[in-house]
C-alpha cells in the first residue's frame, strides 16, 4: 500500500482519533474539513497542527461580518488605476498590476500544496458559504478583468471552521467532511495540558483538574471555561506558588477561569453549598 | 453496498443526499474505513452528517442497522485491573485472524469470553486467542483486532457499537425547546430583500459610480441607486395569562427575540386572553378600556403582514365555540372561534406557534379546543425544529 501523508498530531496539539481521521478522510476525498465545536476547543489550533506536521505553508482567511466571497479571490484595484492614469505612470494598461489575489487566490496560485485555514465563517453573511461553492469544488476562478481563469495547482486542504452562530447552507454541507470537537474528557484534558507545561505536579494537576471539571458541571455558569482558560490559571497558580491542596479549598484565581461576574457569584454560592 | 442503511437513514429524518453517498462510496473504495466497522461508524459520520444536532439521530439509525449492542456478564476484578495496565503494546495487526474475528456474531464471541473465561488462568499479551493486551484477540483491551469486547481499560479505539451507543450527543437533538438566541437566529430568516420599495435613489452606488467613471475618460459621474431593505412586516399576537403562565419564560424569549428583530419594516403586536374576541389589548394585563377594536386591526392592517398567533390553544370549550362570553369586560355575540377564521382568511400568511410540546397531561375539555384550532392553523410546537418550519411557511405563499 502506497504510505500517503497523513496526519498523526503534532507535538504541540493533542488531537483525539476520531478528529484525526476526520482530518485524514478530508485529506484523502479532497473535500474541505468542516469544524464545529465549543468555543476553546482549539479550532484555529488544528490548521496550524496541521500545517506544521505536514511541513506545509498556512494560509488563514479571517472572516469577519463584513467579509465578502468576492474578497477572498482578487480585489481589481479600479482606484488606484484611475489615480494611476491621471499621473501618466507606466503600465496602467496593464490590468494584471492592479488585480490583487485574497486568501483564496494565494492558495491557488501557490506553487507548493498550501493548508487554507477559512476561519469563523459563520460570521459573515448567510450567503457567503454558497458564493464559495463552485471556487471550492473545482478549486478554480474567472478574473473577467484579465481573462484570465486561476486554477490551484495544488488542490490546498481547506479547513473551515464554524461557531455555529449562523446555520450554513445544505449546499454548502454537502460538499465537506464534518467534525464536531467534543469538549474534551480528563484524560485527554490531561495530555493537553502536559503538552503546555513540563514537570507539573501531578496532585496540583489532579486538584485543577477535579476543580475544573466540577466548575463546568455546575449548570448555572454561563460561560464555561474552556481549555485555553484552565492553561491560563495553571499558570497562575504556579507564579502564585499556589499548593495543591489550597486550590480546592479557595479556588484562587478564579476570575482567569471565569470571566462574568455573574458566574464568579455563582461560583462562590455553590461553593458553600459544596463545603457544607 | 448498504443501499438499505441510506434509506434507513433517510427514513429516520437525515437528510442524506445521493453526492454524500457517492462520496461514501469512493472513500470505502479508499479503504478510509480501514476494514472496521468502528472505522465504517466515523467515516460515514463524518461524510453523511453535517450538523452535531443530527449526530444521535445517526446513533440511533446505526445501532438499529447493525443490531443492538449486548451486555456481557461480570468479569473477575483480578482480570480488569491486569487488561487496564497493558504490558505491552505489539504492532501485530493479522488481517486474516481479523477477517476470521469479523465473522463472528456477538453472540457467538460472548460464548468464546465465557468459554475462555473458564479455560484461561494466566496473563496474556500480544496473542490471538486469550483475553489479553495488545494482541488480535476478539477479547481484551488495547488490541488490534477490529471487533469484539473490549475487558476494562479506557478504549483507546473506541468500539463503534459503544460509541452510538452511548448516544452522547442526545442533547444535541434539534427538538429540544428554544433559548433565546435561536429564536433570534430563527426570526432572522424573516427577509425579503428589495430594492423595488417606494423610496428614493439616496444611496451611493460605489460600483456603479466607479464603473460610469471610468467609462467617462476619469470624469465624475455619481450613481444612485434605491437602498436595498426588508420587506416583512409582522403582526404578533400572544395569549397571555391563566393557561399561558407555565410558558411565561419561553414567550418572553420568544417576545424579546421578535423584538429586537429590528430588520422588520414594521412590527406591531397585540395580546389576548385564551382567544381573540372583539377587542385585542394593547398590553399582556388585557386590562379593560386598554384595546383596540379586533374589526380595527382586521380592516387596517393589510393582508401581506405575515402573522404569527402564539398561544397553547387550550381553553373550556365554550370560551371558544359559545357566543357572549365575557372576556374583561369586552362582549360580542361572536364566538372566539369566528373571529380566528376571519384571521385566517385575511391573511395569507399565518403561523400558529404553541408552547406545548408534549400534550401529556392536557386530556378532556383542554384537548378538544386544541384539536380544533389544530384543525384550523397551521400550528407548530416551539421547538428549533418546528419554528424552523414555521418560518418557511411564513416566507411562502401557499
Amino acid at each position: 500500500m502506497n504510505q500517503k501523508e497523513t496526519f498523526k498530531g503534532s507535538n504541540d496539539y493533542v488531537v483525539s482519533n476520531e478528529l484525526m481521521n476526520a482530518v485524514n478522510i478530508a485529506m484523502a476525498l479532497e473535500k474541505p474539513l468542516l469544524i464545529k465545536g465549543e468555543p476553546g476547543t482549539g479550532k484555529t489550533m488544528l490548521a496550524q497542527a496541521i500545517s506544521k506536521a505536514l511541513d506545509k505553508k498556512l494560509i488563514i482567511w479571517n472572516i469577519k461580518s463584513t467579509t465578502k466571497a468576492q474578497d477572498g479571490l482578487y480585489v481589481y484595484d479600479v482606484v488606484q488605476r484611475l489615480y494611476d492614469s491621471q499621473f501618466g505612470t507606466d503600465g496602467v494598461d496593464d490590468i494584471k498590476k492592479y488585480v490583487k489575489m485574497g486568501k483564496l487566490g494565494e492558495a491557488f496560485s501557490s506553487d507548493e500544496q498550501v493548508i487554507l485555514l477559512i476561519d469563523e465563517i459563520d460570521k459573515a453573511d448567510l450567503e457567503f458559504p454558497n458564493d464559495l461553492l463552485w471556487e471550492l469544488d473545482k478549486m478554480e476562478f474567472y478574473i473577467p478583468e484579465t481573462k484570465e481563469t486561476v486554477k490551484a495547482k495544488k488542490r490546498p486542504i481547506v479547513i473551515i471552521t464554524s461557531n455555529a452562530e449562523k446555520e450554513l447552507p445544505d449546499a454548502f454541507l454537502r460538499r465537506c467532511i464534518f467534525h464536531y470537537i467534543q469538549f474534551p474528557d480528563k484524560p485527554l484534558m490531561e495530555e493537553i495540558i502536559k503538552v503546555h507545561f513540563d514537570n507539573l505536579d501531578q496532585k496540583l494537576l489532579d486538584s485543577v483538574m477535579e476543580v475544573f471539571y466540577w466548575i463546568r458541571d455546575l449548570s448555572s455558569i454561563n460561560k464555561k471555561p474552556s481549555t485555553s482558560e484552565v492553561i491560563d490559571w495553571i499558570q497562575a497558580l504556579e507564579i502564585g506558588g499556589i499548593p495543591a491542596e489550597k486550590i480546592k479549598e479557595e479556588i484562587p484565581f478564579a476570575g482567569v477561569l471565569l470571566k462574568k461576574n455573574e458566574d464568579l457569584d455563582t461560583l462562590e454560592r455553590s461553593r458553600r453549598r459544596f463545603r457544607a | 453496498m448498504f443501499t438499505s442503511f441510506f434509506y434507513l437513514l433517510r427514513s429516520k429524518g437525515l437528510d442524506v443526499s445521493l453526492n454524500e453517498w457517492l462520496t461514501l462510496m469512493e472513500a470505502l473504495d479508499k479503504d478510509l474505513a480501514h476494514n472496521s466497522l468502528t472505522g465504517f461508524y466515523y467515516l460515514s459520520r463524518s461524510i453523511l452528517v453535517k450538523s452535531e444536532s443530527d449526530f444521535d439521530k445517526f446513533d440511533g439509525a446505526f445501532l438499529e442497522y447493525f443490531k443492538d449492542i449486548q451486555t456481557y456478564e461480570e468479569l473477575p476484578k483480578e482480570l480488569i485491573d491486569w487488561l487496564n495496565n497493558p504490558k505491552e503494546k505489539k504492532n501485530n495487526y493479522d488481517k486474516a485472524q481479523d477477517e476470521k474475528n469479523l465473522s463472528l456474531s456477538l453472540q457467538e464471541i460472548q460464548k468464546m469470553l465465557l468459554e475462555r473465561l473458564k479455560e484461561q488462568d494466566s496473563e496474556h499479551n500480544g496473542g490471538s486467542y486469550w483475553v489479553g493486551t495488545g494482541g488480535m484477540s476478539v477479547f481484551g483491551n488495547n488490541g488490534n483486532a477490529s471487533n469484539g469486547i473490549r475487558v476494562g481499560g479506557v478504549s483507546r479505539r473506541h468500539s463503534a457499537m459503544q460509541v452510538a451507543g452511548e448516544r452522547q450527543f442526545r442533547d444535541f437533538r434539534n427538538d429540544t425547546v428554544l433559548d433565546l438566541r435561536q429564536f433570534q437566529m430563527a426570526f432572522r430568516r424573516l427577509r425579503q430583500f428589495s430594492s423595488r420599495i417606494d423610496a428614493p435613489k439616496t444611496e451611493l452606488d460605489v460600483d456603479a459610480t466607479i464603473d460610469e467613471t471610468c467609462n467617462n475618460a476619469g470624469n465624475l459621474k455619481v450613481v444612485y441607486g434605491r437602498p436595498r431593505k426588508n420587506t416583512v412586516k409582522v403582526l404578533l399576537l400572544m395569549d397571555s395569562g391563566g393557561s399561558m403562565d407555565y410558558y411565561s419564560s419561553l414567550c418572553s424569549a420568544l417576545f424579546q427575540a421578535v423584538q429586537k428583530s429590528s430588520h422588520f419594516k414594521d412590527l406591531k403586536v397585540f395580546y389576548f386572553h385564551n382567544c381573540i374576541y372583539s377587542m385585542l389589548y394593547k398590553d399582556p394585563y388585557c386590562m379593560y378600556g386598554n384595546w383596540v377594536e379586533t374589526e380595527w386591526v382586521l380592516k387596517n392592517i393589510s393582508s401581506d403582514y405575515k402573522v404569527i398567533i402564539v398561544g397553547d390553544a387550550s381553553m373550556e370549550p365554550s370560551e371558544l365555540f359559545g357566543s357572549s362570553y365575557y372576556n374583561y369586560g369586552a362582549r360580542n355575540e361572536t364566538p372566539g372561534i369566528e373571529y380566528l377564521k376571519r384571521f385566517k382568511e385575511k391573511y395569507k400568511h399565518l403561523v400558529w406557534l404553541n408552547p406545548i410540546v408534549d400534550l401529556g397531561w392536557r386530556t378532556g375539555y383542554w384537548r378538544q379546543t386544541y384539536d380544533a384550532i389544530k384543525a384550523e392553523f397551521d400550528m407548530y410546537p416551539l421547538t428549533v425544529q418546528s419554528l424552523d418550519k414555521a418560518i418557511k411557511k411564513l416566507m411562502v405563499s401557499k
